[in-house]
C-alpha cells in the first residue's frame, strides 16, 4: 500500500487501558442498581439422576427470599442451537452442571443458605461418561429433546467431507502414518466469573441485561426465543468483558434463569459465578479422539488425508459441536493434499458440555495433523523442516475444498522460524547438549485459520455510525465488542488515520444494542478485518458529505481535498480549513445537515455448499510456529525455552496490540500443552479450582519472537487480516513435536505431564 | 455503619478502626467478613476484583502497610489499625495514575483488565521493597517470582514483566 500512514502501523497505547489499570472499568461484577437482589443457582448433586421430588417451601419461607423457582415455574423455550437443552431441568439429570433451581434474595449469604434448604430427592442412574461408550447402538438416550436429525441417538452432530481420489492417493503413497490422537478438556478460565445483571421493568414491560457476551445481537434473538419475549423488548449492555476466548459465544441457562428471576420479582437480578462453579458450569474446549492416517510419496509431497474424530459432546449441544468446520479447513488444505476423507461426529455423554473456546476445533486437528507431519518425516529420512516448506500453502491457491488464497504467508513463515532455528539442532541428530539429563529438542507446526470472518450466520457483517460533532470530536458507534483484545482501539486509528484527526477525538460506543447497528460477533478472528472494513466504509460516506462543503469553502475541487491535522487541505492550492469548521458550516448553515453516516460492511466470502466447499470467508491467516524444549529426563519436566512465532497478518495495524494477541494466545497454547486439564471422573470435576487446574503463571513464561509476515491481502482494511486465534493454534503442536524431538518417543496426547514423558522414555528403553 | 444484611446469624459485631487510602475509617462489621467484601460492599470500592475467593488468582491483592496481600483470605477485622491502600488509592487528582499503571499502559500490558489492579498492587509492593532494600535483585526473574500468584488470561505475562521491568530500572 503506497499511502503514507500516519496512525495505522505505530504502536497505539489501548484507548480503554487507563480505566483498566485503575479498576475504574465496570465489569458485571461492580454493577450495582437500585433495589437489586441477588441470585444463586442450585445444581443437581448427581450427574446423572432422577428427580423423585424438588420442595423449594423451606427456601421461600426464609427471611429474604423473594423468588424460587423450578421447572414447573417457568414457561421458557429450549436452548442451544439444536434446542436441546431446557433452561431449569425437569424429572431428570444428566451432568453435573444441571440446573434445577433457582433463587433470587436480598443477599447473596440469602440466596446461598436459601439453597441450602432446598429438598431435592434423587433416584442415582448410571451415566455414560465415555463417548465411545455412548456412540454403541445399544447405548441407552442422553438428551431427552433431540430432533431424530440422527438414526443413532447419542449423537449430536455429524460432519462428512471429501475430496480427491482417496484410494488413488493411497496406492501412490509409498510412506503411511497412522495414529491416534487423544486431546484433553481444557476451559477458558476468564479471570472474570460469568455474570449478568438483569433488570425487567413491570411497567413497560421491557427487560434490559447486563451481560458479558460476546455476540450481543444473536444473543438478543436467542434470550428472546428462551422467554418467548420480543426480541427489540430486550436490551443488551455489555459491561466490560473480563475475558471471553470464545466462551461467551452461547447463552447459558444462568443467562435466561436470572431474567426469569428479574421477572418474576419486577426488581433487577445479579448472578455471579463463584470460581468453582465457573470451573463447573462453563463452557470446555471439546475433548476429542483423532484416528488419523496421511501419507506421502516418495519425495515427501503428501498425498492423503483420512480422519475419523469423535468429540466428547457432553450432555447438551453448543456452537461447539460445530467446531469441525473449521477442523475440515485445516484437514482439506493446510499444506496442498490431493485427497482428504474427514469424518467427526460429536457424541452425548453425561459430562459438563463442551462450547467455543479460542481456535475453535483448530488447535486439536492442528496437533493430530503436524504430529503425523513429523511421523512421516521421520519414515522419509527427510528433515522435518524440508517436509514442510515442500507442501506449504501459497498464494494463488485454490484449494480443494474451495478456499481462495488471494494473499498467503505460509512458506515465508515457515521459512522465517526454520531460519532462525537452524543451526540450533537438527532434528533426529544427537543433541548438541551432550548432557545425558536434559535433552533439547526443536518443533515445528502451522497453522491455517479464517482470517477475514466465517460465513455460517446468514450476514457475517458488521454496522457502523460515526456522527462528528461541531466541535470536530467523534463517536464511533460500532456493532463490534470489545472483549480486552484491542478493538476499540484499532478502530478508533482507523478512523483517526482517514478523517486525520487525533485518536484522542475518538469516543468510541460499542456495548448496547439499543444504540449500536449489528454486527455478528467478535468470533473467527473478524473484527478488525470486518469491523475495520465497516469504519472505513463510513469514513468514506462521511467525507463524501463533508466534501463538497470543505471545496467551496477553500474555493477548491473535491479531489484535491485531504484530510490531515484537524484541517481539510486543498492540495492544489495550499489553503486549509478546519474540519470542526466545516462540519459547523454543514450543520448550522446551508442545508442544516448532520455530519453522521452509517455503513454496512458485508464481507465478500460465501457459504459453503452441501459438501462444505467454498470460499468462506474474506482472507485466511496462516502462521508458522518452531518452538525449543529442554526435557528433563530425570524428572519427566518439559522446559519450553523459545517460541517462534511467524504469522501472516496481512499488516500490523497496532504493533503493541498484536504482539498481546500474540503472546496471550502462545501462553495460553503453552498451558495446553503442558499442564491445563479440567480432570472429570465419573462425571464429576475433580480439580474446579487454580490450585489444581494449573493455568501458565510469570514463571512459566519463555522467550518469544515474533515475526510478523505482510501479504497485504487487498480485502483487509490496509491489507490486514485475522489475528487473534491463531497465536494459540500451532503452540501445543510444535511443543509436542519438540518433546518428541527431545527424546525420540511419540506424543499422542495433551497436556505433556512429566509423568507422561517418563512413561514415554521407561516405554522406549 | 454498615448493617449485614438480614441474615438470621449468631455472628458478632466488631469495631475496627483503620487508615483507607490516606483516610482514617471506623467501621462496625461482622467478625466473620473478609477483608474484599469490606473493601467491595461496605467501603463501595470496586477496583478491587473478585477472581477466585481462595487465595489462587491474586486479583483481589491491596497493600496492607505496604505488603501485597491477597484480600479474599483475609479477615476484615484484622486491619483493625493498620494502613490499607487499594487500587483507588494510587490515583490522586493531581496525578491520576501511579508510575506502575503508566508503564503498563505505555507497554501494553492491559487486555481485558481484571486482573490488572491487583497485578498493578503486587508491582506496587515490590517497588515498595525495591525501594527500602537497593540490594535487592530487580531482574526479570525476580519480577517474574512478584507477579506468580497473579493469573492472566489475556497477556501470556510477557508485556506485564516488561513494564515491570522498564519501571524498576527508571526508578534506580
Amino acid at each position: 500500500m503506497s499511502k503514507d500512514l500516519k496512525i495505522i502501523g505505530k504502536p497505539q497505547i489501548k484507548i480503554d487501558a487507563n480505566i483498566r489499570v485503575t479498576g475504574e472499568a465496570r465489569f458485571g461484577h461492580d454493577v450495582q442498581l437500585p433495589n437489586m437482589l441477588y441470585g444463586a443457582i442450585l445444581r443437581t448433586k448427581y450427574p446423572v439422576a432422577d428427580i423423585l421430588s424438588l420442595d423449594t417451601s423451606k427456601a421461600k419461607s426464609l427471611p429474604g427470599v423473594k423468588c424460587v423457582i423450578t421447572a414447573n415455574d417457568i414457561d421458557t423455550e429450549n436452548i442451544s442451537y439444536r434446542r436441546d437443552h431446557p433452561i431449569l431441568k425437569k424429572n431428570k439429570v444428566n451432568c453435573i452442571r444441571d440446573e434445577i433451581a433457582a433463587v433470587a434474595a436480598t443477599s447473596k449469604e440469602i440466596a446461598l443458605k436459601a439453597l441450602e434448604l432446598i429438598e431435592v430427592e434423587y433416584k442415582i442412574n448410571e451415566g455414560i461418561f465415555d463417548p465411545f461408550e455412548s456412540i454403541k447402538k445399544d447405548s441407552p438416550q442422553i438428551n431427552d429433546f433431540i430432533d431424530g436429525k440422527y438414526e443413532n441417538k447419542n449423537i449430536a452432530e455429524n460432519f462428512h467431507y471429501e475430496h480427491g481420489n482417496l484410494e488413488e492417493e493411497k496406492a501412490k503413497s509409498k510412506f503411511i502414518v497412522t495414529e491416534r490422537y487423544t486431546l484433553p478438556r481444557v476451559t477458558h478460565c476468564c479471570m472474570a466469573t460469568s455474570n449478568i445483571t438483569a433488570d425487567y421493568s413491570k411497567t413497560d414491560g421491557k427487560l434490559t441485561l447486563w451481560s458479558t457476551t460476546q455476540v450481543p445481537f444473536l444473543y438478543q434473538r436467542d434470550i428472546a426465543r428462551a422467554l418467548k419475549m420480543e426480541p427489540s423488548n430486550i436490551r443488551i449492555i455489555q459491561v466490560v468483558i473480563g475475558g471471553g476466548f470464545g466462551s461467551k459465544l452461547d447463552m447459558y441457562p444462568y443467562e435466561p434463569i436470572c431474567a426469569i428471576l428479574s421477572i418474576k420479582c419486577g426488581q433487577p437480578v445479579q448472578l455471579i459465578f463463584s470460581r468453582e462453579e465457573e470451573f463447573i458450569a462453563s463452557p470446555t474446549r471439546q475433548p476429542m479422539v483423532f484416528d488419523l492416517t496421511t501419507g506421502a510419496d516418495e519425495s515427501g509431497r503428501f498425498t492423503f488425508r483420512d480422519v475419523k474424530i469423535i468429540l466428547d459432546n457432553g450432555a447438551y449441544t453448543s456452537w461447539g459441536a460445530t467446531t469441525p468446520f473449521v477442523m475440515m479447513q485445516t484437514f482439506s488444505s493446510l499444506y496442498h493434499c490431493p485427497a482428504c476423507n474427514f469424518d467427526s461426529t460429536a457424541v452425548y455423554t453425561n459430562n459438563i458440555y463442551a462450547g467455543s473456546f479460542r481456535g475453535y476445533g483448530n488447535p486439536q486437528a492442528t496437533f493430530a495433523l503436524e504430529r503425523n507431519i513429523d511421523l512421516l518425516a521421520e519414515q522419509i529420512g527427510m528433515g522435518k523442516a524440508e517436509i514442510r516448506l515442500l507442501n506449504s500453502n501459497y498464494q494463488g491457491e485454490v484449494t480443494n475444498q474451495g478456499l481462495i488464497f488471494n494473499t498467503c504467508g505460509h512458506k515465508d513463515a515457515l521459512e522465517k522460524v526454520i531460519s532462525i532455528t537452524s543451526g540450533n539442532n537438527k532434528p533426529n541428530t544427537d543433541n548438541k547438549n551432550k548432557s545425558k539429563r536434559y535433552k533439547r529438542g526443536i518443533g515445528y507446526a502451522s497453522m491455517l485459520h479464517v482470517g477475514g470472518g466465517a460465513k455460517i450466520y446468514p450476514s457475517d457483517g458488521c454496522g457502523t455510525t460515526l456522527k462528528l460533532d461541531p466541535f470536530g470530536y467523534m463517536t464511533l458507534i460500532t456493532g463490534s465488542s470489545e472483549i480486552g483484545q484491542g478493538s476499540e482501539t484499532v478502530l478508533a486509528m482507523i478512523a483517526a488515520e482517514e478523517l486525520g484527526i487525533d485518536i484522542s477525538k475518538i469516543k468510541v460506543i460499542n456495548t448496547d444494542t439499543d444504540i449500536k447497528p449489528w454486527d455478528v460477533g467478535v468470533h473467527a478472528s473478524r473484527t478488525s478485518f470486518v469491523a475495520g472494513n465497516s469504519v472505513l466504509g463510513a469514513v468514506n460516506k462521511l467525507k463524501e458529505k463533508i466534501s463538497p462543503t470543505a471545496a467551496i469553502m477553500l474555493k477548491t475541487n473535491i479531489e484535491d481535498l485531504k484530510f490531515e491535522n484537524g484541517q481539510i487541505v486543498s492540495v492544489k492550492t495550499g489553503a486549509s480549513i478546519a474540519l470542526d469548521k466545516v462540519i459547523r458550516a454543514i450543520h448550522f448553515k446551508g442545508n442544516h445537515e448532520l455530519c453522521i453516516e452509517t455503513y454496512f460492511y458485508e464481507p465478500s466470502s460465501e457459504f459453503a455448499d452441501k459438501e462444505f466447499k467454498g470460499n468462506v470467508s474474506g482472507t485466511y491467516a496462516f502462521a508458522a510456529q518452531a518452538i525449543e524444549v529442554e526435557v528433563d529426563t530425570y524428572t519427566g519436566n518439559v522446559k519450553v525455552l523459545d517460541i517462534h512465532v511467524a504469522q501472516d497478518i496481512g499488516k500490523v495495524l497496532n504493533p503493541l496490540g498484536l504482539a498481546g494477541q500474540i503472546e496471550g494466545g502462545v501462553v495460553q497454547g503453552l498451558g495446553y500443552a503442558l499442564t491445563e486439564e479440567l480432570i472429570v471422573e465419573n462425571g464429576y470435576v475433580l480439580n474446579p479450582n487454580f490450585h489444581n487446574y494449573k493455568l501458565p503463571t510469570a514463571m512459566d513464561v519463555p522467550r518469544i519472537h515474533f515475526y510478523p509476515i505482510e501479504t497485504e491481502d487487498s480485502l483487509g482494511p490496509y491489507g490486514a487480516k485475522g489475528v487473534g486465534e491463531a497465536p494459540l493454534i500451532p503452540t501445543a503442536a510444535a511443543i509436542a513435536n519438540a518433546v518428541a524431538d527431545a527424546i525420540g518417543v511419540k506424543i499422542n496426547s495433551l497436556p505433556v505431564t512429566p509423568e507422561k514423558v517418563l512413561r514415554a522414555i521407561a516405554e522406549k528403553c | 455503619m454498615y448493617v449485614k444484611n438480614s441474615l438470621p446469624s449468631s455472628t458478632e459485631m466488631q469495631e475496627i478502626s483503620f487508615t483507607v487510602n490516606g483516610s482514617k475509617i471506623i467501621v462496625v462489621i461482622p467478625q466473620n467478613l473478609l477483608l474484599i467484601d469490606l473493601i467491595r460492599d461496605v467501603l463501595n470500592l470496586k477496583g478491587t476484583k473478585p477472581g477466585c475467593g481462595e487465595g489462587e488468582c491474586g486479583a483481589c491483592t491491596v497493600l496492607i502497610n505496604g505488603k501485597a496481600s491477597i484480600s479474599c483470605l483475609y479477615l476484615a477485622i484484622n486491619i483493625d489499625g493498620k494502613d490499607l491502600t487499594t487500587i483507588e488509592g494510587l490515583s490522586l487528582t493531581e496525578k491520576p495514575l501511579d508510575f506502575v499503571q503508566e508503564k503498563m499502559i505505555e507497554h501494553g500490558a492491559v487486555q481485558c483488565g481484571f486482573c490488572s489492579p491487583g497485578m498493578v498492587m503486587s508491582i506496587k509492593a515490590f517497588q515498595i521493597e525495591c525501594e527500602s532494600n537497593p540490594y535487592i535483585s530487580r531482574d526479570s526473574q525476580a519480577i517474574k517470582k512478584a507477579i506468580e500468584g497473579n493469573l492472566c488470561r489475556c497477556t501470556g505475562y510477557v508485556k506485564i514483566i516488561e513494564a515491570a521491568e522498564d519501571l524498576l530500572s527508571a526508578k534506580f
